[in-house]
């Protein structure tokens, strides 16, 4: 896809984008938590959503074999379960992911450029990108350059996403916009159009790294922000909500503000994700309750 | 793909088959036996029959406000008065899914707005006049300001319960007694009303109700009451003015509205399209302020219409009681066929009419949310109130024209502002002729916030200090 504007003219089309009122969004976000998802929909949303996960582990203490075990739980969550749509690992432990995941239709995410602060120079992120391409991600999270983007370089922070663009050849891109970082949502709309404008095949809201990771409201704002951008262009972009959706319950508020904001032709995994871990055995926990009518525990879903 | 099941509200109140009058703290039947029905509207089922009070009821019931008021309310201190409607405040929190669902049942409303903000926001009422009660003093009336004595106070059917809060909270906290009639087609949270007011402990004859229609409000306006409050038609607001018109008597009117919704050009759009949504959908637009005349600058015309059309489209019509639905029944077949009147005047003289594709129920008065475009300020649907789920788009070039269109109507209750830029938010604000200006949101209630009209809109306010001056000797 990439983009035909130069970065002056991307630069200046973002700053010129209407505001957002923050009371008004707020309250939009809160009146979808308000719907009521039950029985029968309850079901195929439980299934959806864990259908739309990228099963995640970005631990310094990840090994090969925790890796295996999370590829493993992605590709077969629980009996009848559908599985994930991707597992998320830091670049170093692609190569295993691949191996554990080959022939599953499960793919392989990598976060890379320097995740999750981003601070090392762009060569070195772009280099960081290229090595978990060549070790068979199919798909990049990238972070931006936020120091950037908050000394008002809207220039420097959409070559940098174009740069890493190229850099993942087929793997699509997945942009994260560090939300938390960010702190305003005039702010996250601007980060969102000026992602999507270099070439973002997703943008993302957060690495789940610091204070304040997906939230609702943000969520939807870039959910409309995608929904504006395919409108003026044509390209359709993906959302991914990540770090802080732990429960059913949070997971059916995105699903139906994905509904009412975006409609059908993002309701799969190939245009919304979340990004988490713990959020796969609360879905599983509720899906084993509506089939048998009782609540399990902990112990009836792996830990992996 | 993503269907929502049906998700109905699990709650059901205890409805009695028969009610009777409210007067003196005891349920009574009509001296003449004179009953009505009321009809679930979503159904066109008959609910429960209730008692019609006539003349000679409507002087029982003054006789036992007016003796509660010299007996014991008028007596009676301020912190004991606040601690009466603290209690009444409580117990409708406790009682809040019965009454939100009774509600939604005999008005048509969803159960989402009953929830969230009929019941809530009248028990806040209650809470907020009861904290008055002793403080009177200091409301900036002058000091120890009295209460007038008995007062008539007939409502609407649009906000059944909250009215009825707006209404008799205020007249308790200031030590007034009150004898209320609810809407014909919507006397059932009234009627609960009572009965907690009962289970409270209210010493007799301070709260009366009395179900009716006309002819009965006109009686209680005509009777020995010191002061009437309206809420209502502008037809019968004036009505009533002229009624009380030469005699001693006190009167407050809260009336129609043809609110303007401006937006500016530097809006934030996505807002602004939730806040008209917001504005004319929320009730079905049975709203005295509604924000029936959306004013869009005419650069942004098309993508507000685009998204606001987008938008209305995923507006969920149906069933009142399922907690998904967003827009519930017309309350009666003859508002119903009121709006229907109206609406074909709409597209007679030229403007463009569109309605979302949704399927209505089969039993029960419904009408699709609709927008039209191309107004003109001349049409009858950009002057006239509809009170329904009708919206008038118009479009204007520069400020001083938006505020022009927006002030040519004869009422003035309401209006909105959308812009990102705060001094344009301050400069609309002063020129526009409505007792509410809302900024980037509509629809927004608050106890504390006074409420009413100007120009055909009526005159008197609700809620905040304000609104005690219509309840005091003053």
């Amino acid at each position: 896809m990439g983009s035909i504007l130069s970065g002056a003219e991307a630069a200046s089309l973002v700053r010129a984008l209407p505001g957002v009122d923050a009371v008004g969004l707020e309250a939009r976000a809160a009146g979808l938590a308000t719907r009521s998802v039950k029985t029968t929909s309850k079901a195929r949303a439980i299934d959806l959503a864990i259908s739309m996960i990228d099963l995640t582990t970005l631990e310094g203490a990840d090994t090969p074999g925790k890796v295996r075990s999370l590829a493993a739980k992605a590709v077969r969550p629980d009996g009848d379960a559908p599985s994930t749509a991707a597992v998320c690992v830091y670049p170093s432990m692609v190569a295993t992911a691949k191996e554990a995941l080959r022939g599953t239709g499960v793919k392989v995410a990598s976060v890379a450029t320097g995740f999750p602060a981003g601070q090392v120079p762009l060569d070195v992120r772009l280099a960081d990108t290229e090595a978990a391409v060549r070790a068979g991600a199919d798909e990049i999270d990238m972070v931006i350059n936020r120091g950037a983007f908050l000394a008002g370089d809207l220039e420097r922070v959409f070559h940098e996403i174009k740069a890493v663009k190229a850099a993942s050849g087929d793997a699509r891109l997945k942009v994260i916009l560090e939300t938390g970082e960010l702190a305003t949502y005039d702010a996250v709309r601007q980060a969102s159009w000026l992602a999507m404008h270099a070439g973002a095949d997703f943008i993302k809201t957060s690495t789940g790294k610091v204070g304040v990771n997906a939230t609702l409201p943000v969520t939807l704002l870039m959910m409309q922000a995608v929904r504006d951008f395919r409108a003026a262009t044509g390209v359709q972009v993906g959302v991914k909500p990540a770090g802080g959706i732990r429960n059913t319950k949070d997971a059916i508020k995105y699903l139906v503000a994905v509904n009412e904001t975006l409609g059908d032709d993002w309701l799969s995994n190939e245009w919304f994700r979340f990004g988490a871990s713990s959020l796969l055995n609360d879905l599983l926990m509720q899906r084993q309750k509506l089939k048998t009518g009782r609540y399990s525990g902990p112990d009836y879903v792996t830990v992996d | 793909m993503f269907e929502y099941a049906p998700a109905p509200e699990s709650v059901r109140p205890d409805i009695k088959e028969h009610y009777g009058l409210f007067i003196g703290g005891e349920f009574v039947d009509a001296e003449d036996g004179a009953v009505f029905k009321s009809v679930n509207p979503s159904t066109e089922e008959a609910l429960f029959t209730v008692a019609e009070a006539g003349e000679a009821d409507v002087a029982k019931a003054v006789a036992a406000a007016r003796r509660a008021h010299e007996t014991v309310w008028g007596p009676m201190s301020g912190a004991e008065r606040g601690k009466y409607l603290f209690r009444i405040a409580r117990l409708l929190q406790e009682k809040a899914r019965e009454f939100a669902v009774a509600e939604s049942m005999d008005n048509g409303k969803p159960i989402k707005e009953t929830r969230d903000f009929d019941v809530p926001t009248a028990a806040q009422h209650f809470f907020y006049h009861a904290g008055w009660a002793d403080k009177l003093s200091y409301a900036g009336l002058g000091a120890d300001p009295k209460p007038l004595g008995v007062v008539g106070q007939v409502i609407p059917w649009n906000f059944p319960l909250l009215m009825l809060a707006w209404k008799i909270a205020p007249a308790l906290a200031c030590g007034n007694t009150v004898v209320l009639k609810p809407a014909e087609t919507t006397p059932l949270t009234a009627l609960m009303f009572a009965e907690l007011c009962q289970e409270a402990g209210l010493p007799a004859g301070v709260v009366n109700i009395l179900p009716g229609a006309g002819a009965t409000g006109s009686a209680l306006v005509d009777s020995a009451v010191d002061k009437v409050a309206f809420t209502g038609s502008t037809a019968v607001g004036r009505a009533i003015a002229k009624a009380v018109a030469g005699s001693k008597k006190k009167v407050t009117l809260e009336l129609g509205g043809k609110a303007a919704n401006i937006v500016f050009d530097d809006a934030p759009i996505d807002q602004a399209v939730e806040g008209v949504v917001n504005g004319i959908f929320f009730n079905q637009g049975h709203v005295c302020c509604a924000g029936s005349r959306l004013l869009v600058q005419e650069s942004v015309a098309d993508e507000v219409l685009e998204r606001l059309k987008a938008r209305v489209e995923t507006l969920r019509v149906g069933d009142p009681l399922d907690k998904n639905t967003d827009i519930g029944a017309i309350n009666s077949a003859e508002q119903l066929s009121r709006i229907r009147a109206l609406t074909e005047t709409g597209e007679g003289e030229g403007a463009d009419v569109w309605q979302p594709a949704c399927d209505l129920p089969e039993r029960g008065f419904w009408f699709r949310p609709t927008v039209f475009t191309g107004v003109q300020q001349s049409m009858r649907i950009a002057q006239e109130e509809i009170f329904g789920p009708v919206l008038s788009v118009l479009t204007f070039r520069t400020p001083d024209e938006a505020i022009a269109k927006a002030n040519n109507t004869p009422y003035g209750l309401s209006a909105g502002v959308w812009t990102e830029k705060g001094s344009k938010i301050l400069w609309a604000a002063e020129r526009l002729r409505a007792g509410v200006v809302w900024a980037n949101t509509f629809n927004q209630f608050d106890a504390a916030s006074p409420f009413g009209g100007l120009k055909e809109s009526g005159y008197g306010r609700e809620g905040g200090r304000q609104g005690l001056e219509a309840y005091l000797d003053v």
